[in-house]
């Protein structure tokens, strides 16, 4: 069932259930209109005092009696089988207390890959160390457990294998020939409307153009590594996870016991991007365990990260627009094929900013799947829309040179007053503004439109504008629990996570306002599977899933307040409507000094505290409204005349993303995307040697991240409008900064110099 | 054997392969100090020996005989944070955490290089015994610490804060 069947499947029953907050006709959140709380105050991150200090524990951090260190073995070949095993000398050397290969693991069921029930959370579906099979080149072959790190390294160097390859497809041209249609969330990745090319044909002005982006992997700086232990029947695991209730139901499956025997906890992550969810390495750490029968220390080595975590797969786009004379759209035609590994289901779905982004007459847009014999690839921040908008964008600047028009004009002259391939009108779109209040403070006014005409010195300077975008999602499973004490203080719960979004935060500045208490009052509980909810951290979606579970649950408090309270209280009479929290009471909304404060409303009820659950209502604004994020990205790049390298030296990223709900953490949000950005525009790539299908550059000294001379003073500005659609008017703000990105960058690189590149990363040798 | 760690004489491991990261995270139990890739490219794991900032992943602990390393714990007194700590707060100067206890040993080194006139690869002025603390300067020196939440212009504004009000 795909996500639109199912929100029509739960729709009539959610409708008879409960009044949705978030359908036609519902008021939008008191929330919007509510100006004087913490709502929209720079709060700095409460968590911040335990970052700097050292003193927050991570995944890895977590000692635990008698626990050992683990290594991993990886193959050297893409496909085939394990002929010899020598493991005796690797369990003899000092310190080992177990080798595990396929020929001692526990039998194990596969990881339910993601997307094939509401928990799953596998990155593939393959069978773990259960037989002699290899599926990719880089895939474990034996686990080694020593009583220290260095003597379980050691040890996994005397380890000996023989292998009989089979013939594997590695190289992108061979699997190509037989691409198969990308699936993405349940729908095929096609939409036509019209005769696209036939408009193209017609057209008076076109670019027709191929656009390509490597592989790139998300490299956060921790490294992947969990702490593993077993009691009795009942598994713990400190995770890194963006997906904690996920990775808790899925390592059950595995282990064929019930989902409350899991308990994964994940307090702190460094940093996700997509990437902190269910691989291998959590699995061979609990079976390893559960065989040892003591707890387990894994972490990644930075190359084991790039051999058994998936990153973002290459692309190729075919990026086709047909325009009239004044710029008008008569046929959007963005289609291509990306790789995918053989055992999941990732098809990096580029062609969905195009559904919204532009009026057209005509569409055609498809992306289609190649499968390899690799890594299973996944998602990274912005799955789709970073890669997709380089081609996109750039594409809509080729063309506004083709017509000797200003590129944001073009984007004005195409803006839709609707969804152009729904039909549904927008829930909050306001681009445009964004493009001018941008251009503005960017100085758009004085880029010279013809290429190489600024020089200072040995560089060229050059001017460039894309548009950022990337949509609003909620997932079902929002659920919150709300805990009020007799002393006013009030605890949320949920299983959501913290990567650095600033989550915790933002979503405790949100219910202190939500329940009238100061900021102090207030705790958000997180990161731990026991907790209520299913929310992953992915999409950009937990502000919203929080937001509608907390508003359900704080629905639920309020009503019980006002019921337990009886006819003794001056707010007797009054439903959860028609009260709002202030300064530590429940007011009547209409005559804010008919109160109680909540301190006197529970010792009237004598309750030490009262604890309510809430369940969020089924996503169903999607059938409704085109939601999405926007941004108008702008970049002014120098390229050296003499060597080649670019550099970025002024960035603006002007965005309309609802209401920012802490103007602090989302400027880093922003940021933190543009500096990925930066990276994909200017070196991020996986090299992948389609010989032997081996990662070539498995380390952050060759596979290059931005580092801080890279990225200059970024300037940021909002529009600040809420939409009227979302919870508390605001959209999730982790994604939109690295779209547009390598666009903006690629536009100034050509009004720099008159060189188009098509072809990510912009390397100096491009540029000769 | 020993190395004085955070003011505390603390007993060399016998394995001669321990790093001094792994002396700190795996037997001292303070993982304040972070791993990031274990091979010198991410600053992750910087501490200070006598006031100097190294990558512990690179060194061997039993090298650091007789030596004075501060870690990330070792800046907080009693509990209050050092002024760096409170800068990057205000400054945002990280996301998800994991490079900071790095960035900030790494500022506090870096800091010290440059009172004493070390120059670096954007220094115009080579023969010039104080150098200004431009945010040129500061970047460069700053490169070797990766941060991929890219919180790299609150720590430039965090540094720059805890310098000024330092002088
Ligand atoms: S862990 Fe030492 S530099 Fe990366
Ligand atoms: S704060 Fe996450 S890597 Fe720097």
């Amino acid at each position: 069932m795909s996500i639109k069947e199912a929100a029509h499947a739960v729709m009539k029953k959610a409708v008879q259930v409960a009044p949705d907050k978030w359908m036609p006709g519902a008021t939008p959140d008191p929330l919007i209109r509510q100006k004087h709380g913490l709502i929209g105050t720079p709060v700095s991150r409460l968590d911040g005092p335990q970052k700097v200090s050292g003193t927050a524990r991570f995944a890895a951090e977590f000692p635990l009696e008698r626990m050992v260190y683990a290594a991993l073995n990886y193959s050297t070949i893409a496909k085939g089988r394990i002929r010899e095993l020598h493991t005796a000398e690797a369990a003899a050397a000092p310190g080992v207390v177990l080798v595990m290969t396929h020929l001692n693991a526990p039998r194990m069921t596969r990881v339910p890959l993601f997307g094939s029930n509401a928990k799953a959370a596998g990155g593939d579906d393959l069978p773990i160390m259960q037989d002699e099979r290899i599926h990719w080149n880089g895939e474990p072959i034996a686990v080694v457990l020593a009583e220290s790190q260095e003597q379980a390294d050691y040890a996994k160097s005397l380890i000996r294998v023989a292998y009989e390859a089979e013939p594997s497809v590695t190289t992108f041209e061979v699997a190509k020939a037989s691409s198969e249609q990308g699936v993405f969330q349940g729908e095929p990745l096609l939409l036509e409307i019209g005769d696209a090319e036939a408009a193209l044909a017609a057209a008076p002005h076109k670019v027709d153009v191929v656009y390509r982006t490597p592989r790139h992997n998300h490299n956060p700086i921790e490294l992947h590594g969990a702490t593993v232990a077993w009691d009795g029947d009942e598994l713990i695991v400190h995770d890194a996870s963006q997906c904690v209730t996920h990775t808790a139901w899925s390592l059950a499956q595995v282990f064929d016991i019930e989902e409350e025997q899991v308990h994964v906890t994940s307090p702190y992550v460094g940093g996700g991007f997509g990437s902190k969810t269910l691989w291998q390495y959590q699995v061979l750490a609990a079976a390893a365990s559960r065989l040892a029968g003591r707890p387990v220390r894994i972490v990644l080595s930075r190359e084991g990260v790039y051999r058994i975590v998936g990153g973002r797969t290459l692309t190729e786009q075919r990026v086709a627009i047909g325009a009239q004379a004044d710029g008008r759209f008569d046929a959007l035609i963005q289609t291509g094929v990306v790789g995918m590994g053989r055992h999941n289901n990732m098809p990096e779905p580029f062609m969905l900013p195009a559904k919204s982004a532009y009026k057209s007459g005509t569409f055609r847009l498809q992306v289609e799947a190649a499968r390899m014999d690799m890594v299973g690839n996944t998602f990274m921040r912005a799955p789709g829309e970073a890669v997709g908008t380089f081609a996109l964008e750039s594409a809509l600047d080729e063309l506004a040179v083709n017509l000797g028009m200003d590129p944001i004009e073009l984007r004005i002259r195409n803006e839709p007053d609707k969804d152009p391939t729904s039909g549904v009108p927008f829930s909050s779109r306001h681009i445009v503004e964004a493009y001018v209040a941008g251009a503005e403070r960017f100085g758009w006014n004085q880029r010279n439109p013809k290429p190489g005409a600024r020089r200072e010195g040995e560089w060229l300077v050059g001017l460039g504008c894309a548009t950022a975008t990337y949509p609003y999602y909620r997932m079902p499973g929002g659920v919150a629990r709300i805990t009020l004490t007799n002393r006013g203080r009030a605890t949320v719960s949920i299983a959501a996570h913290e990567m650095g979004m600033g989550t915790a935060t933002t979503q405790t500045m949100v219910t202190a306002d939500r329940l009238g208490l100061a900021l102090q009052c207030v705790t958000v509980e997180y990161g731990d599977s026991h907790l209520p909810g299913v929310v992953l951290a992915g999409g950009s979606q937990q502000t919203a899933s929080i937001g509608a579970a907390v508003t359900a649950a704080h629905d639920a408090l309020i009503t019980e307040l006002l019921k337990l309270a009886g006819k003794e209280s001056v707010l007797s009479g009054l439903d959860s409507e028609d009260v709002i929290g202030r300064d530590g009471y429940l007011c009547d909304i209409h005559k804010p000094d008919r109160r109680e404060s909540y301190v006197s409303l529970m010792a009237r009820i004598g309750r030490e505290q009262i604890t309510v659950e809430g369940t969020a209502p089924p996503p169903l604004e999607f059938t409704h409204w085109s939601m999405h994020s926007h941004g108008a990205m702008f970049c002014e790049a120098r390229v050296s005349g003499v060597t080649g390298e670019t550099r970025v030296t002024r960035f603006l990223g002007s965005f309309d993303c609802g209401r920012i709900l802490n103007p602090k953490t989302a400027a880093s949000q922003f940021r933190g995307g543009i500096v990925m950005g930066l990276g994909l525009a200017l070196m991020e790539e996986t090299q992948f040697d389609e010989r032997k299908g081996r990662i070539m550059n498995p380390s952050l000294a060759e596979y290059h991240v931005p580092v801080q001379m890279d990225v200059p003073e970024i300037d940021l500005i909002w529009t600040d409008i809420p939409d009227p659609h979302a919870p508390m008017g605001a959209h999730g703000v982790g994604e939109i900064g690295i779209t547009g990105v390598g666009a903006a960058v690629a536009n100034a690189v050509y009004n720099a110099t008159g060189t188009r590149v098509r072809d990510l990363p912009i390397t100096l040798d491009k540029m000769l | 054997m020993s190395v004085n760690i955070n003011g505390l004489s603390v007993d060399l491991p016998s394995d001669a392969r321990v790093s001094l990261l792994d002396l700190l995270r795996d037997h001292l139990d303070l993982p304040g100090t972070k791993v990031g890739c274990n091979q010198g490219a991410c600053g992750a794991c910087t501490v200070l020996a006598d006031g100097e900032r190294i990558l512990s992943c690179l060194a061997l602990a039993v090298q650091y005989e007789g030596r004075s390393v501060t870690t990330i714990e070792g800046l907080t007194v009693e509990g209050s944070l050092h002024r760096l700590q409170h800068a990057f707060i205000e400054h945002d100067g990280f996301q998800c955490g994991y490079c900071t206890p790095g960035q900030i040993c790494s500022a506090i080194g870096m800091l010290r290089e440059v009172q004493r006139g070390v120059p670096s690869l954007v220094t115009e002025d080579l023969s010039s015994r104080s150098i200004a603390l431009t945010r040129d300067e500061l970047r460069e020196r700053m490169s070797g610490n990766l941060c991929r939440c890219g919180a790299y212009n609150g720590i430039v504004e965090a540094i720059t804060e805890f310098a000024e009000t330092s002088k």
